[in-house]
């Protein structure tokens, strides 16, 4: 099924871009053509097949409780674009 | 003239003092300064902080320390973190990014003392197979500078086949190290997923994605695994094994070898001109002894798809964490609250296909597709990795070609379909975990052919001696690129 602008809309919301109309429309385009070939999975036999989101075998991979230096504090706040006082500066998340 | 040594030479060099550490060093940065203009390999030049890797190199010669390629440069791809040293991703994003710590292959680059010379160009977030992504321009193939040079690590390859670095680091997602290889006529290397940490690479997939060495030898290749592999604590994906060991390189052989060659990938999917080169260099192998049996891998039809659900999939979360805040730079306008800032800096600062990628990857993920598309495409991806498994069951290595075409012209294609399926031969290996290598078996009208040999997974070093067999039958691929010389 084609999707619809209003769809490409929602998504970018969630991907939190703030697109133009035209790269909407150009995403709309370029995401129909991809339906198009992702509907030759659908008819695959997979069976009762896991899906595989990882290739190595490994779980539950812990590291020991032993206290290490972290990352200086300075040197974390050397590439904010906008710090003061130890902080990086956000715009006002929670609003009344 | 150090520029048409290997790796291992060169290192020879340096050990028995004919060569200084420092004036390699310096040798390359000049013939970079003259030389990159042409190519566009190089986003950064380390200059002073390579000449201070460089004299620390020398002192541990001196010393009689450093690991087999100490004092040797090494060009590095611009999505691995290093400490004090511009880190772009090829994005505006990240354009005045400089990381505060070392990717733990940089570490341990420096720890055997090998000599970082710069940063190279990339698609931007390594998304891309031509370099053409690049938010800040092209990079060149030194076989034909109208032509690309291939994707993602087109920088690192085109730097070695330029002779402008002995040596590079790049990372392979669905084929980024292989392809470039295979365009720019060099040895290129994916390991074992799980076999290279990738601490301090800047995800992409991270199911997917490994870093792995460029360079004109399988014997350089071995020797950076050597040095740059191996556990890592920092990366909860590594697994608990020894560093990938070039010690039995040189003890494999061609007789009896068993080959697998799909015929999902060696059939009308390739340009005319790379299918007679390859059934030509498998002659060759043929008549050293390999046995070459051709297999049916159907799952193999469906590699592109599914790698593009799970790639942007992986893509679109591995990349929320670009907003402007804690890195790079942020674009807001009076009255924006957090989330109009955010929305607004990754608007402007992403490339198209970023964005693109995010798109589709956040639709497959979305609620009410999720099972249709992200879903299905894990458990095709099941699939694939069990047929090939099974297959490497049966023979010693998969044979493939590294790309169905050669490097073509800078701006040629500009499908977005067409452009992913030039990936179909090598993202299989990303998706199952496999090990993969592109070696030069030939050219078509002068340019250069990829062979990819797969092996079983944790199976590199034993992969590693087939293709260093391969490479000894195949005189062919070791020409250089009138360009490097």
């Amino acid at each position: 099924m084609p999707i619809s602008l209003e769809e490409v809309r929602h998504v970018a919301k969630l991907a939190r871009l703030d697109l133009e109309e035209v790269e909407m429309l150009a995403f709309q385009g370029e995401l129909n053509a991809l339906l198009g070939h992702f509907s030759d999975i659908e008819c695959i036999d997979v069976g009762s097949v896991e899906p595989n989101a990882h290739v190595v075998q490994a779980y539950n991979v812990w590291d020991e409780d032993v206290a290490s230096e972290g990352l200086d504090r300075q040197r974390a706040l050397r590439s904010g674009s906008l710090t003061r006082a130890g902080f990086f500066l956000v715009p006002t998340i929670i609003e009344d | 003239m150090v520029f048409g040594l290997t790796a291992a030479a060169l290192a020879q060099k340096l050990r028995s003092r004919e060569l200084g550490a420092v004036e390699v060093a310096e040798a390359f940065l000049r013939r970079i300064e003259s030389m990159d203009p042409l190519l566009g390999a190089f986003l950064t030049v380390a200059a002073e902080q390579t000449m201070d890797w460089a004299a620390a190199s020398q002192k541990m010669i001196d010393q009689g320390e450093g690991g087999p390629l100490c004092g040797v440069p090494v060009a590095v791809k611009d999505n691995i973190s290093t400490d004090g040293v511009r880190t772009t991703c090829a994005s505006k994003m990240l354009e005045n990014y400089v990381p505060p710590y070392d990717a733990t292959v940089v570490t341990r680059l420096r720890r055997s003392g090998m000599v970082m010379l710069g940063k190279t160009n990339m698609d931007e977030f390594a998304m891309g197979s031509t370099t053409e992504n690049s938010a800040f321009h092209p990079t060149r193939n030194p076989w034909g500078l109208d032509l690309v040079p291939g994707g993602s690590s087109g920088g690192s390859a085109a730097a070695v086949a330029g002779g402008l670095a002995p040596l590079a680091l790049g990372s392979d997602t669905g084929g980024s190290i292989r392809m470039p290889a295979a365009l720019c006529g060099i040895v290129g290397f994916k390991p074992s997923y799980g076999r290279c940490s990738r601490y301090g690479l800047v995800a992409f997939g991270s199911s997917l994605d490994q870093i792995g060495p460029f360079a004109h030898t399988v014997e350089d290749v071995a020797l950076v695994c050597e040095a740059i592999t191996g556990h890592d604590p920092k990366d909860s994906t590594s697994l608990d094994l020894p560093p990938i060991s070039a010690s039995g390189l040189k003890q494999g052989s061609l007789k009896g070898l068993r080959a697998a060659v799909p015929e999902e990938l060696t059939g009308d999917q390739l340009n005319p001109g790379v299918r007679s080169v390859l059934e030509s260099a498998m002659g060759v192998l043929a008549s050293e002894g390999a046995c070459l049996t051709p297999v049916r891998l159907p799952s193999l039809k469906y590699a592109v798809t599914t790698y593009y659900i799970i790639a942007p999939a992986e893509a679109s979360s591995n990349l929320a964490r670009f907003d402007g805040i804690r890195y790079g730079s942020r674009i807001a306008e009076a009255g924006d609250g957090h989330v109009e800032m955010v929305a607004k800096t990754r608007a402007r600062l992403f490339g198209h296909e970023v964005k693109a990628r995010i798109m589709i990857g956040t639709y497959a993920l979305s609620a009410g597709y999720y099972d249709a598309f992200y879903n299905r495409a894990q458990q095709v991806r099941t699939l694939m990795k069990r047929e090939l498994l099974s297959t490497l069951q049966e023979h010693d290595v998969v044979l493939t070609p590294t790309s169905p075409v050669t490097a073509f012209k800078l701006g040629a294609v500009n499908d977005p379909m067409a452009l992913k399926l030039l990936d179909l031969c090598t993202i299989p290996a990303n998706m199952a975990g496999l090990p993969a290598i592109s070696l030069n078996c030939g050219f078509a009208d002068g340019l250069p052919v990829g062979l990819q040999i797969m092996g079983a997974p944790l199976e590199d070093e034993r992969l590693l001696q087939v293709a260093y067999a391969v490479e000894q039958a195949l005189p062919d691929a070791q020409r250089r690129a009138p360009f490097s010389l």
